[in-house]
């Protein structure tokens, strides 16, 4: 054996320590993560139900302070703004997050945040190993594709609480299933370092392919939003019409921001990443273009995308469709995440084409 | 008490015009839906019922829908302009559902009936809506930002305080800043109305527009393109020309005058592969290496190295090695001795190894033992790597201890029925098999060099070595330049429509009951986005600088305490 092989292979191994350690890091994190929703439920909220039931005539007053007086002395401050829910939608206060105001859940959510930055970057660490022992990108079969979509999600999640977003809320649904998705790579998926073959070599396959996984990340980012809203939001409808939640629905959804802003949200998150999976599709025919000999050919692949693209076209028209917003919005919006979680999973798997070298 | 929720009155993302009269009008360009009316009477109304139908959002919505679903099947179903084998073999495997299939054109469903009624319908729904929104668009840039609706505290961002400065004064600082931020801005009455982020609009008529651009390009394409394959052995060479080709496809509008001229000789192919490890075997690279002229008459040689991704582009064409194989040396001697046949003859191949087979045909020259004019042929079974004991696979891709095994037939190859033939198949119909000294079928492995012996003076055939062979896919497809141009268009008019916010600004200056200005601004954007009020709380701030607040008793102050309050920029010093 030659000494290169032989590098590559202990860098193969120290790879796979590294997401086995970072799997039990994020373990650590999700436990925490539920320490900071156990304590956070000890404290009352109950603002959303307090919005939705209280004295309408009260709210129908118009907005609120706008000059105040500065502490005794006759100076005024600066002109406030006051912020007012469009007509028609709902005016309900975000909830303060998972630890609900409770100090110690609050504590326990920072731990659980910091565990999510340590294990971010062993793991980062663990797609770098690979990638450097296979001397190329980290994505040419379903395991390595599997390591970087959860490392890079997790990125999106840091990154979003980095830029100050109100995302924390987040962390707990979002660890769990990067647990469920690291399972799955070292488990079923698992496939030993090695090189590509001839038609994965090529500068649009790394242009392609990273923003494929960088799109996938955001958009689960958007769905696991969107499931939240459709709760949340039943919830609201539930309140305002006087139903009477269980504890567990008011503890936990009491926390949630409100369904307008876990909505916005997720549209945010949804039309940000929409130019950019516009762009991998057309990276991808660019691709094919040089790799097989035409754009576009309507392989399995390229007809999910395809399908993937137009069903976020459509969520991005149902919004600006009245009658559409809301609900049905958000059906739409997780019927296209589904149809890229088909792509990604689904067509590997139950469906030959020529991208099923990839490597189950 | 009324529920609202949701999916309430307002249209297009805009506050009720109820609440806001036309300030909040045409802040988009989105045709707002009105469910259409039953139509009126006559053919007329009801082509102009259709056609609101047609370019109505909904409408447009759900014709998205369909086409997303009416993609799946193809992708889940053999497409024979994909893979016509498979086709075959499930028409074999399931009549019934195969006729079926057939009646629905789910064997091509991206050139079915339906398929392309849907998208026909689609963009002419979409050009229907682009006309109007166009024109919609010049006319709110020929015009002026609405002036202020009475009540600015029902808009979604407000804020206002009480200054000593003159109403005017005011106004005309508040224009200035307002001007100074590129908003489009002028004074309307008591109050200053501004406007900004049209390139939200133009942004969004650009995405649409590149769509139909793009698909322009694709029919135009589809019209004009040419396809089609060329086997060459190293050392020879194609031309560009329709008679060159193995075989052809091209669009129903295509001319052969068409063809790029060009010409190129293969002079060497190098595959290399992996030769240990779990994918002992998988080849790493494939590249042929050229020379090439651009022209008719085959002027001026240049050299190219064309790999699996990289094809050669001369003008229009491009040139892309899509499979490579292995051609055997071998020269045929008749039973004098004299050569009547010396060529390589490309074999196919058959798995992963290259195990390959083909037939050698020798179809004039010869003469067999006795004088008479016979046609000659070989069967021809290759292994790059043979290891003994494994006679029917070649153990690995590269030629490491290649193989040539051959079985010699004689007589009358039928060429000349008129029935096209392939070149690797061969018919023996009208041949007979040359018999061993037991009388079996005579077979034998060559190793280059070696020669194997025709019985009773039949002549001979010598396995002289092994060249490579490369398969070419030259394709012209005009048009995707445009569809390139159209696709980058759709990205930069998407993040700009996507972006970029479309918001107005409004400050009213007016004298208050007691003599002392009253400031009120408000803004208003086309989705509730944050950065509505953190951009009036910015102007604001400025504003307020100019403007200092006046001191006095400050009665509008409610009671309410209303925790959406964000502060101003800046105004926390
Ligand atoms: C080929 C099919 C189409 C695709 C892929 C498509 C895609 C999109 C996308 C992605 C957006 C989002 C941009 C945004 O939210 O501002 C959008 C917006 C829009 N589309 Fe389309 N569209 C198509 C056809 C149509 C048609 C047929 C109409 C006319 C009825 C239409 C009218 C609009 C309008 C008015 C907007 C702006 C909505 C807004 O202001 O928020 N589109 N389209």
């Amino acid at each position: 054996m030659t000494l290169a092989a032989a590098t590559n292979e202990n860098l193969a191994s120290i790879s796979n320590t590294l997401i086995y350690s970072a799997m039990a890091v994020y373990t650590l994190a999700f436990f925490a993560y539920i320490a900071e929703w156990l304590f956070g439920s000890r404290s009352k909220v109950g603002r959303t139900a307090a919005a939705l039931t209280a004295d309408a005539r009260a709210r129908a007053a118009g907005p609120a302070v706008t000059v105040k007086k500065n502490g005794g002395t006759a100076v005024l401050e600066r002109p406030k703004v006051v912020v007012r829910a469009t007509a028609g939608a709902r005016d309900v206060p975000d909830g303060p997050g998972a630890h609900g105001g409770d100090e110690q859940g609050d504590m326990y959510g920072r731990i659980a945040v910091s565990l999510t930055a340590l294990a971010f970057l062993v793991e980062l660490g663990g797609v770098i190993a690979r990638a450097a022992s296979v001397e190329r990108a980290p994505w040419g079969n379903m395991y390595e594709f599997n390591i970087t979509f959860s490392t890079v999600a997790v990125g999106v999640y840091l990154t979003l609480l980095a830029l100050k977003k109100n995302v924390r809320w987040l962390g707990l649904f979002l660890i769990t299933s990067v647990l469920l998705d690291l399972g799955l790579a070292v488990t079923v998926l698992y496939t030993a370092s090695d090189q590509l073959v001839p038609a994965l070599h090529s500068y649009w396959l790394y242009i392609h392919v990273s923003t494929a996984i960088l799109c996938g990340a955001v958009f689960y980012v958007g769905a696991v939003t969107t499931i939240l809203y459709l709760f949340k939001d039943s919830y609201e409808n539930k309140l305002a019409t006087g139903g009477k939640p269980g504890a567990f629905a008011n503890s936990v959804m009491d926390r949630l921001p409100a369904s307008a802003s876990l909505d916005k949200f997720a549209y945010r998150v949804n039309a940000a990443v929409f130019p950019l999976w516009t762009f991998t599709i057309i990276a991808g025919a660019i691709w094919a273009g040089d790799a097989w000999g035409r754009y576009w050919g309507w392989d399995p692949k390229e007809t999910w995308a395809f399908i993937t693209w137009v069903a976020y076209a459509c969520y991005l028209h149902a919004r600006a469709t009245a009658g559409w917003k809301g609900r049905k919005a958000a059906y739409l919006a997780l019927i296209a995440f589904g149809c890229w979680l088909f792509n990604y999973y689904g067509v590997n798997i139950f469906v030959s084409g020529k991208h099923s070298y990839a490597g189950v | 008490m009324s529920k609202t929720t949701p999916d309430a009155p307002a249209e297009s993302g805009a506050p009720d015009d109820q609440d806001l009269g036309a300030a909040g009008s045409q802040l988009s360009t989105a045709p707002t839906d009105t469910l259409a009316s039953v139509p009126g009477l006559g053919v007329i109304g009801w082509a102009r019922w259709f056609w609101r139908q047609l370019t109505s959002m909904r409408v447009a919505l759900l014709l998205l829908l369909l086409l997303a679903l009416g993609a799946i099947p193809g992708s889940l179903i053999p497409q024979s302009g994909s893979d016509e084998t498979k086709v075959a073999e499930f028409r074999a495997a399931h009549e019934t559902l195969a006729q079926l299939y057939d009646r629905l054109g789910l064997f091509h469903v991206y050139s079915s009936v339906w398929f392309s009624a849907i998208y026909i319908l689609l963009f002419v729904s979409l050009i229907g809506c682009i006309v109007p929104r166009t024109w919609q668009f010049v006319g709110q840039l020929r015009g002026r930002p609405p002036g202020a609706p009475k009540r600015l505290t029902r808009l979604p961002a407000y804020t206002t305080w009480r200054t000593d400065a003159e109403p005017e004064q005011v106004r005309e600082a508040a224009l200035a800043l307002l001007k100074k931020r590129r908003f489009r801005a002028h004074l309307a009455g008591d109050a200053v109305a501004a406007e900004k982020g049209y390139l939200r609009e133009i942004g969004n008529l650009a995405f649409h527009i590149a769509l139909i651009v793009m698909l322009v390009a694709f029919a135009w394409g589809q019209l004009f393109k040419t396809e089609g394959n060329k086997l060459v052995v190293e050392g020879d060479g194609f031309s560009n020309t329709l008679t060159q080709y193995d075989d052809f496809k091209s669009g129903t509008l295509f001319s052969t005058d068409d063809l790029t001229p060009f010409s190129f000789s293969l002079k060497d192919f190098t595959g290399t592969y992996e030769t240990s490890g779990p994918n002992k075997g998988t080849p790493r690279t494939y590249q042929a290496a050229l020379t090439y002229s651009v022209g008719a008459y085959g002027k001026g040689k240049k050299k190219s190295v064309v790999k699996v991704n990289h094809p050669l582009e001369i003008g229009e064409s491009k040139v892309y090695l899509t499979a490579h194989g292995y051609a055997p040396v071998v020269t045929v001697r008749d039973g004098k001795g004299d050569i009547v046949y010396s060529d390589a003859v490309p074999l196919l191949p058959l798995d992963s190894n290259v195990t390959s087979s083909g037939v050698v045909k020798v179809l004039d020259g010869y003469r067999n033992a006795k004088g008479v004019g016979e046609q000659l042929a070989f069967q021809a079974f290759f292994l790059p790597s043979y290891v003994k004991g494994m006679e029917t696979a070649s153990t690995f891709p590269a030629l490491r201890n290649p193989v040539l095994n051959l079985a010699p037939y004689h007589g009358d190859l039928g060429v000349n029925s008129g029935i096209p033939q392939s070149v690797y198949q061969l018919d023996t119909t009208h041949m007979k098999e040359f018999k061993d000294s037991k009388g079996l079928q005579l077979r034998s492995n060559l190793k280059p060099g070696d020669t194997m012996t025709l019985p009773d003076g039949a002549g001979s055939i010598t396995y002289e070595g092994t060249k490579e062979w490369a398969n070419f896919q030259i394709t012209q497809q005009p048009g995707s330049d445009w569809a390139l141009v159209g696709s980058f268009g759709a990205i930069f008019g998407l993040a700009a429509s996507l972006f970029i916010q479309r918001r107005r600004v409004w400050v009213r200056a007016t004298r208050g009951a007691d003599g002392v200005t009253v400031v009120e601004m408000a803004g208003l954007g086309r989705s509730e986005s944050a950065k509505v009020p953190e951009e009036l709380g910015d102007l604001a701030g400025i504003l307020y600088d100019q403007a200092p607040g006046a001191s006095g008793p400050e009665n509008d102050s409610a009671t309410s305490p209303d925790p959406h309050v964000v502060p101003a920029e800046g105004a926390e010093k």
